[in-house]
């Protein structure tokens, strides 16, 4: 092994950290965020939600059974760059292809290892989230927070239709009638995926396609994709889900997708403190009263006021941490979504049936 | 669902003695179950034989039952209740192991619960034994389609050997409903298949064995989950065992997180884990499921489920922060998952995943010398005697904190000053997994042995090799330098790695533990400390429960603010730390983690800040609601001075930690830190024989005639003039380790040959042998002006079996008034002489009416708790009271409530060593005890006892 350079962590609030460089030599910005997962490393930085964001990684050990072709969720790394304890060449999965290291040098992400993780989460738990820069080749900190400052605020910024699809691919059994018209905003390959595996046949279009396009797939549900961004810069998209909502056929939103449909129905969206990015956020189902533990990525959210107030809006799954909306389903029309990754990849798999309720949903429409 | 208010009452049922698989997490999850209860309004009883318990001390429950863990007490306490009007309504009893589901299930089929009205909660009948049952669960795994084992059920010798040869070779012997693994075994050819069955058939109380394909090599993986009445299941933690498949997940070291597991693996377990719960039937608390993987092709097989809290959900609850026994408990009473509350945050839900953002690493300890002559390979039995856990921010250092925890002169990862073996001898020795192997795996790597040779000779997966050979690297480096020319840079590499100060100065054959450490001060290179907080700090936490880590600070720039690398605040009260007692082992086990946990809620009392240092995750001690701040550490001299250097307390109790806590008195006094109780001086004449017979001289007090040796030659002079038999042991040891009767000239040269061997350079004792005599001890507090005789005991064996294997009686039967007094007038003469403050222990040995002091002890003793729960009586409150000066003896009323006789009765595990004798000396081999009432001497089982005294006597 090479002797590790130096590599510094700036962020915007002029907190610094001296490390260790890791993967790709070069600078890097974009928002921090943490996530707590234990496992499932390579899913969260191939995970198109991430796009635009720093991510710590509070476990200590990361890279510990290397990366594999299949663990993806996107076709690249969409985190901008990666903060951990202790970032490791050394794997020992057998079925990996190769080390994180290699991986992220691949992907050109710039990474720095040996901080104190947790004291850095516990700041962005109380200041709230900021942007930051890596760079393991420049040392002089005024340059590098001139180079910060040219990172773009996230409030506001609309990411989505940078990682979508350019084209329009088909998956599944094409003899299928359960036929879903997927948006996608940066869509993670799992939910694909579980469409697919309960027999849909599903065509994903780009992020500023219009109703009319999605119209002559004859489509019977529609799925609106996870993503990144802040939700309410997305006015096509906003305007694209009242659309579909219209149309009155069975229609599931995750994430972004819950964002995009209370948007939809005149519920505001707010950029939260810290965001939930994790594998084990607590979930209540009122339904069933069920509870199960999920999957989060999302650091914008639904306003829960304006949730209780809208009259065709019932809210069907709460955080029992924190008690935010957690899942909505329209009164009036097949129409609901959840904030969570009931896809997981990573985390538990708690959530699934809500797949098999949107397909059900469209079977018996 | 809220709680069911038709429960009012509950019967929690302990676990009895310690036994080897059976050990203090059982009191550890008693007790935070009775705290659990009794939150809710709900009366808790409690049974239990065991009283070095802090489970049954009287402050736990609304009355506690000291009685054997039989159907017949059972009865008994059911119809007092009764008669009482006091009715009990329900039984918990999946808070003591695998003894208390026994005994429900034997009441249950005796029909005794049914009988009374009582109700069982958290677990039924039909799920213990689909659980516990083998053939039942693999029947029922198979019927839900999850892999197991190839195996077959064999009630008899004949079957077998028929389905040994269908299954082939290697494969495992688990006898059905045994402990901790009590009469398995792997086969591994033709040869051993009839031993192993035999022992099999014979350990299995219903004669059934299941004969199981054996996964050597796999991957081993334990999941902890909590399940409420409503279905809902969440995992609180994943661990990982750094052994293979093949050795007893008690025997394993093991890891937290699961270190080397995909998400893929991870859910699959995750999801199988939860099938299993919620099919299990009836069944509301915490669960462990095993797994085996396969790391071939990551599908795995399910290995066992245990329906009840156990030692691993003891180690997941501090290793995550998640008390799973205190939720449980609640679950069984009928509350759901997402009504409680996170005890740790006390904002969040208590339905959730704990997140981790450090390891935990835990590694048995095991008592091998004991046990001369039994089998050290490690298997599918349990043989360890209790084990330590290491927080660190890095595998690494968790592995080297968890060394220096182990109190086997370990100071860190690493033999230093030890010959090696030979690379192809290493080699050969690491395939048979043994207690050191993980140090040899250490030589292994810095002899240059591949990290592949290494993974493959032994089955461990590849990344905690990996892993340690960093600390090989690094240890290379290190000792390219001197004190003065070590870089900073290489010293802060070291210290991340979990390097103790004096391995480092070992290492480099150059200065001093002291001196590392002035150098890396001087460098900054300080302890922080990190809190375990449940949530991988994504939410504020509020329990103090406390590790230390190396972190480097974070810089500001242009108004940054530096941010909070150390989370340890230190308040501005008046503070004292309490030492616990490191791993349980022979000769030092629960009785001082009762003694800590009472410590602590007498500093409390007196209005200072109560701390607690401890490595044992088994305790209640460190249960982070016991003391007002947790530092889970090892009890290991730079750790302690770091952390006394950040509280700066206002002293330090070391009377309640056993022989660990004492032994650091010296260094703690070099350093001018206060002692709480006793003088460093005075213990110092009580452990050093010379100095200690001197005294007694001066008090004339009689001892038995001894010399001091540190040759053969001058240890036959010395017998002779003592007259044989002698006692021959090392000095400042514990449980009367290596301690030996011998009768000439010869004997005694090959004891002095084999202690100087493995102890050398140290002072040997020869004391002349009282043959024949009686031994009798006395418990005492003694606050500088008052004296207060706690009680005196009568071993009811004669002197040569150690105090710890003898069966004490409260008070003296036997002996005559006379005796008794000339005792207690000794004892206040030693404990006036030494200026105790605080517990003092004193031996004595009884001949021809004449009175000899054997040995003091100036802290709690082993029988300490044993008096308090015979006489009802909150000794170690008063004497910790004392020791503080907050208190004088005459501020208590004493009121011993005993009627008749208490009987301390050892308890062995020789079960676990086949093929190794039940043979008692001076040398204490019993792992646990148990206390008997007995109204008067013509007790039959006292009788008894009194018949059979001399039988297990031996040199």
């Amino acid at each position: 092994m090479t002797e590790q350079k130096t590599a510094i962590l700036l962020l915007q609030d002029g907190t610094v950290y001296y490390g260790k460089s890791f993967g790709a030599i070069g600078t890097t910005g974009g928002e921090i965020c943490f996530n707590t997962g234990m496992t499932g490393y390579q899913e969260v930085f191939t995970d198109p939600s991430y796009y635009g964001q720093v991510l710590i990684m509070n476990s200590v050990h990361v890279g510990n059974y290397g990366v594999k072709d299949e663990d993806v969720q996107s076709d690249t790394v969409k985190i901008r760059g990666l903060i951990g304890r202790n970032l490791e060449e050394l794997f020992s999965r057998k079925q990996a292809s190769g080390s994180l290291g290699d991986y992220l040098r691949e992907n050109e992400i710039v990474s720095i290892e040996e901080v104190d993780t947790r004291a850095l989460v516990a700041h962005i738990r109380t200041k709230g989230a900021m942007n930051c820069i890596i760079s393991s080749e420049i040392s002089d900190l005024d340059v590098l927070k001139k180079k910060l400052s040219e990172v773009p605020d996230m409030a506001g910024l609309e990411l989505a239709s940078r990682v979508s699809t350019k084209k329009v691919y088909e998956m599944g059994d094409t003899g299928s009638k359960v036929r879903i018209a997927v948006m996608d905003y940066g869509v993670k390959k799992h939910i694909l995926q579980c469409l697919v595996d309960r027999g849909a046949y599903i065509k994903v279009f780009p992020a500023k396609t219009k109703l009319e396009e999605l119209k002559k797939f004859d489509p019977s549900g529609y799925f609106i994709s996870n993503g990144p961004g802040d939700p309410s810069a997305m006015k096509y998209g906003i305007e694209l889900v009242s659309g579909i909502l219209e149309e009155g056929k069975p229609t599931f939103g995750i994430c972004l997708g819950h964002q995009l449909l209370a948007l939809a129905n005149g519920i505001p969206t707010f950029k939260m403190h810290h965001g939930h990015r994790g594998l084990n956020h607590p979930v209540k189902n009122l339904v069933t009263g069920l509870c199960e533990i999920t999957t989060q990525n999302h650091g914008f959210g639904v306003d829960p006021e304006a949730v209780k107030k809208a009259e065709n809006v019932e809210v069907t799954h709460v955080n029992l941490n924190d008690h935010s909306i957690e899942g909505i389903r329209l009164k009036n029309k097949p129409a609901f979504s959840v904030q969570y990754h009931p896809e997981s990849t990573p985390g538990p798999q708690d959530s699934r049936y809500l797949f098999d309720e949107f397909i059900n949903m469209i079977v018996a429409n | 669902m809220p709680k069911d208010n038709s429960i009012h009452s509950v019967l929690i049922i302990g676990s009895g003695p310690i036994i080897i698989g059976q050990a203090c997490e059982f009191d550890y999850s008693g007790s935070q179950a009775a705290r659990s209860l009794r939150e809710e309004g709900v009366k808790v009883f409690l049974i239990n034989s065991n009283p070095a318990t802090i489970m049954t001390d009287p402050m736990m429950a609304d009355k506690v039952y000291l009685l054997p863990l039989t159907v017949e007490s059972i009865e008994q306490i059911l119809e007092e209740n009764i008669a009482n009007g006091t009715a009990i309504d329900a039984v918990l009893p999946t808070m003591g192991g695998q003894t208390a589901l026994n005994l429900a299930k034997e009441a249950n089929d005796l029909g005794i619960w049914e009988k009374f009205g009582v109700k069982m909660i958290g677990v039924d009948i039909k799920a213990i034994d689909k659980a516990e049952d083998r053939e039942k669960f693999r029947q029922w795994m198979i019927g839900m389609g999850i892999p197991v084992a190839p195996a077959r059920i064999a009630n008899s010798f004949l079957e077998g050997k028929e389905f040994a040869q269908q299954i082939g070779f290697p494969l495992v012997i688990r006898p059905s409903f045994t402990l901790g693994g009590t009469g398995g075994g792997f086969v591994h050819d033709k040869n051993d298949l009839d031993e192993a069955l035999n022992r099999g058939l014979q350990a299995s109380p219903i004669h059934e064995v299941l004969v199981e394909k054996a996964v050597l090599g796999w991957k081993e993986f334990e999941l902890e989950l909590l399940r409420d009445a409503a279905d809902n299941v969440c995992i609180i933690c994943t661990v990982e065992n750094f052994d293979p498949m093949g050795v007893h997940t008690g025997d394993s070291i093991t890891v937290a997180p699961a270190m080397t597991l995909s998400d893929t693996a991870m859910q699959l377990m995750r999801n199988t884990a939860i099938r299993m719960m919620r099919d299990l039937g009836n069944f509301a608390g915490g669960c462990n499921v095993q797994f085996a993987l396969d790391p071939d092709t990551e599908g795995i097989i399910a290995i066992e489920i245990n329906p009840r809290v156990s030692r691993s959900s003891a180690l997941a609850s501090k290793a995550t922060g998640y008390p799973i026994a205190k939720i449980a408990a609640k679950l069984a009473i009928g509350y759901t998952l997402d009504e409680l509350e996170n005890q740790i945050t006390k904002t969040t839900s208590a339905y959730f995943e704990p997140a981790l953002d450090y390891v935990i690493v835990k590694v048995p300890r095991w008592n091998f010398d004991k046990f001369k002559g039994a089998n050290d390979t490690l298997g599918l039995q349990m043989k360890s005697v209790g084990e330590v856990m290491a927080i660190g921010r890095s595998f690494t250092e968790a592995i080297q904190k968890a060394c220096q925890s182990l109190e086997n002169n370990a100071v860190g990862l690493g033999y230093y000053g030890k010959s090696m073996m030979h690379a192809e001898e290493i080699l050969e020795r690491i395939k048979t997994p043994k207690w050191d192997r993980i140090f040899r795996i250490k030589d292994a790597l810095m002899m240059g042995v591949s990290v592949n040779t290494i993974a493959k000779a032994t089955g461990i997966d590849r990344w905690f090799i990996y892993e340690i050979q960093k600390i090989c690297n690094c240890e290379k480096e290190i000792a390219k330098y001197k004190l003065d020319t070590l870089p900073a840079e290489l010293l802060k590499e070291a210290k991340l790695l979990g390097f103790s100060d004096e391995q480092i100065s070992r290492i480099m054959n150059n200065g001093s533990e002291e001196e590392v450490y002035e150098k890396r001060k001087a460098e900054g290179i300080r302890r922080v400390y990190k809190m375990v907080d449940t949530c991988s700090a994504e939410f504020e936490a509020k329990t103090p429960y406390f590790y230390s880590t190396f972190e480097a600070p974070s810089n500001s720039h242009a108004g940054g603010e530096q941010l909070l690398s150390n989370e340890s605040k230190v308040s501005d009260k008046k503070k004292i730390i309490v030492l616990g007692s490191g791993p349980n082992r022979i000769g030092q086990g629960i009785e001082f983690d009762y003694c800590c946990v009472h410590g602590l809620l007498a500093i409390k009392e007196c209005g200072y800040e109560a701390i607690m240092v401890n490595c044992n995750p088994e305790t209640v001690s460190t249960d982070f609601d016991m003391a007002d701040k947790l530092y889970f550490e090892p009890v290991y001299w730079e750790h302690l001075l770091e952390i006394i250097e950040h509280e700066k307390p206002d002293g330090v109790i070391v009377q309640l930690g056993g022989q660990t806590a004492l032994k650091l008195s010296e260094r703690l006094q070099e350093k001018g830190i206060p002692i709480i109780g006793t003088s460093f001086d005075s213990m110092d004449i009580a452990e050093d024989r010379g100095r200690f017979s001197d005294m007694l001289k001066e008090l004339e007090i009689p001892y038995p005639d001894y010399g001091t040796a540190h040759t053969v030659d001058e240890a036959i002079a010395v017998a002779n003039k003592v007259g044989y038999p002698v006692l021959v042991r090392p000095s400042y040891v514990l449980g009367g380790q290596r301690m030996r009767i011998v009768i000439n000239d010869e004997e005694l040269e090959k004891a002095v040959v084999s202690l100087l061997k493995h102890i050398p350079g140290n002072k040997i004792l020869i004391d002349h042998f009282l043959d024949r005599c009686q031994e009798a001890e006395i418990d005492a507090i003694f606050d500088g002006e008052g004296f207060h005789v706690m009680g005196v005991m009568e071993h009811i064996e004669p002197a040569g079996i150690h105090s710890g294997d003898s069966n004490a009686v409260l008070p003296a039967f036997n002996l005559t008034p006379l005796v008794v007094q000339t005792m207690e007038e000794y004892a206040e003469k030693i404990a006036r002489q030494l200026q105790i403050k605080g517990l003092i222990n004193i031996q004595f040995a009884v001949k021809d009416g004449k009175v000899y002091v054997i040995e003091a002890n100036p802290r709690a003793s082993r029988t300490t708790p044993f008096i308090a729960k015979a006489y009802g009586i909150p000794y170690l409150n008063i004497a910790t009271k004392i020791m503080m000066g907050a208190n004088k003896l005459r501020d208590f009323k004493f009121e011993k409530k005993l009627k008749g006789y208490a009987i301390k009765e050892p308890v062995f595990s020789f079960e676990k060593f086949p093929g190794v004798n039940k043979e008692l000396g001076p040398e204490m081999k019993s792992t646990g005890e148990a206390i008997r009432f007995i109204k008067d001497l013509r007790d039959p089982y006292f009788r008894q006892l009194y018949k059979d005294r001399s039988m297990y006597l031996s040199k």
